[in-house]
């Protein structure tokens, strides 16, 4: 038997949560990491990942002593066991919904997606094998995954490293990058999804 | 092996934080991107906050980490070039995808085994970027 109360905290995870939860969580991520004597930033690992492979015999910027990096590959692989349990044990009461709001909607349906308020998927439908073989869903994975991997070392850190623990050490260089995160954002979403939904 | 496995429960918390405030959501990145909803950016913006409050105290305690070194956060080159430029790019697939990199992972532990094309394409970007990095702005 499972006791009562394991339940009950269950069903209290299982809830969405609000971004006053979701903030702090992730400062206790990055602080946990800092008194590791890390730096918490995500992309690192497709560095990472390029080294492990070989990647350092033909270019200088994968040299670096990628096996001490070895700790963020486990946070990563950490984060994929969450998403695991996430979705198998902690499901909203509604099902696995994205709460937006009517106004996105209403831009939803002007893209051309066909859907009401309350029934959003949580998860977008392209991320799927047989959207591989249309142009869209080629572009989604295929074009999008290249560009988060290119821009994210160019930028020397993503979402994590910049946003996060940049703007928490008050890094100007990263408030550069979140400014250029949210140009290049707005410019993908108001001239190029016309283009790429329409 | 405890040294291991505390990497992976911090990826545990992380990875269900993302899920679970929907930051994993094409939809939720769809809307920051439209202004429409406040919730991606109470979420950084709160990250962001209280991170400083942290940092600031780490630094004032001169806090040292598990294994007694003062906890020091290297600061960032002082250019600019590089992470308006990058940061753009990252921007373009960032909406587009609808994941940054934290996400990713997460949704592929999830089960969306397609993300695993997703990697190696971010894998090649990484690497390309490593090939051209000479000829770029920086």
């Amino acid at each position: 038997m499972v006791p009562e109360f394991l339940i009950e905290l269950r069903d209290f995870i299982s809830q969405p949560w609000p971004w006053w939860v979701g903030g702090p969580m992730i400062v206790l991520v990055m602080f946990i990491l800092l008194y590791f004597g890390k730096e918490f930033g995500i992309s690192a690992n497709f560095r990472v990942m390029c080294a492990a492979d070989g990647a350092d015999e033909l270019a200088d910027f994968f040299k670096f002593d990628w096996q001490s990096q070895g700790w963020n590959l486990l946070v990563a692989l950490g984060a994929m066991f969450g998403g695991y349990l996430a979705a198998h044990y902690f499901v909203s009461p509604d099902g696995n919904v994205a709460h937006v709001s009517q106004a996105t909607i209403e831009s939803l349906n002007a893209l051309g997606f066909d859907y009401e308020y309350g029934k959003v998927p949580l998860v977008l439908e392209y991320y799927d094998w047989p959207y591989l073989f249309t142009l869209k869903g080629l572009l989604i994975i295929v074009g999008g995954g290249f560009l988060v991997g290119f821009g994210a070392r160019y930028a020397g850190g993503c979402t994590s490293g910049h946003a996060i623990s940049g703007m928490s050490a008050l890094q100007l260089g990263s408030l550069y990058a979140v400014i250029g995160f949210f140009a290049g954002g707005l410019f993908m979403t108001y001239v190029l999804f016309p283009l790429i939904f329409g | 092996m405890m040294r291991m496995s505390r990497y992976i429960l911090v990826g545990i918390i992380f990875g269900v934080t993302m899920y679970k405030t929907e930051a994993v959501s094409w939809f939720r990145i769809f809307e920051m991107f439209h202004f429409q909803a406040f919730h991606m950016y109470g979420i950084i913006g709160s990250a962001v906050a209280l991170g400083i409050l942290v940092v600031q105290w780490i630094k004032k305690q001169h806090l040292k980490s598990v294994e007694g070194q003062e906890i020091v956060i290297p600061d960032k080159d002082t250019s600019w070039k590089r992470y308006i430029f990058g940061g753009f790019i990252f921007g373009l697939g960032w909406a587009l995808a609808g994941v940054c990199p934290g996400p990713m992972f997460v949704l592929l532990g999830a089960g969306y085994t397609v993300f695993v094309v997703f990697l190696l394409a971010a894998i090649t970007g990484t690497f390309v970027y490593g090939k051209l990095r000479s000829k770029l702005p920086h």
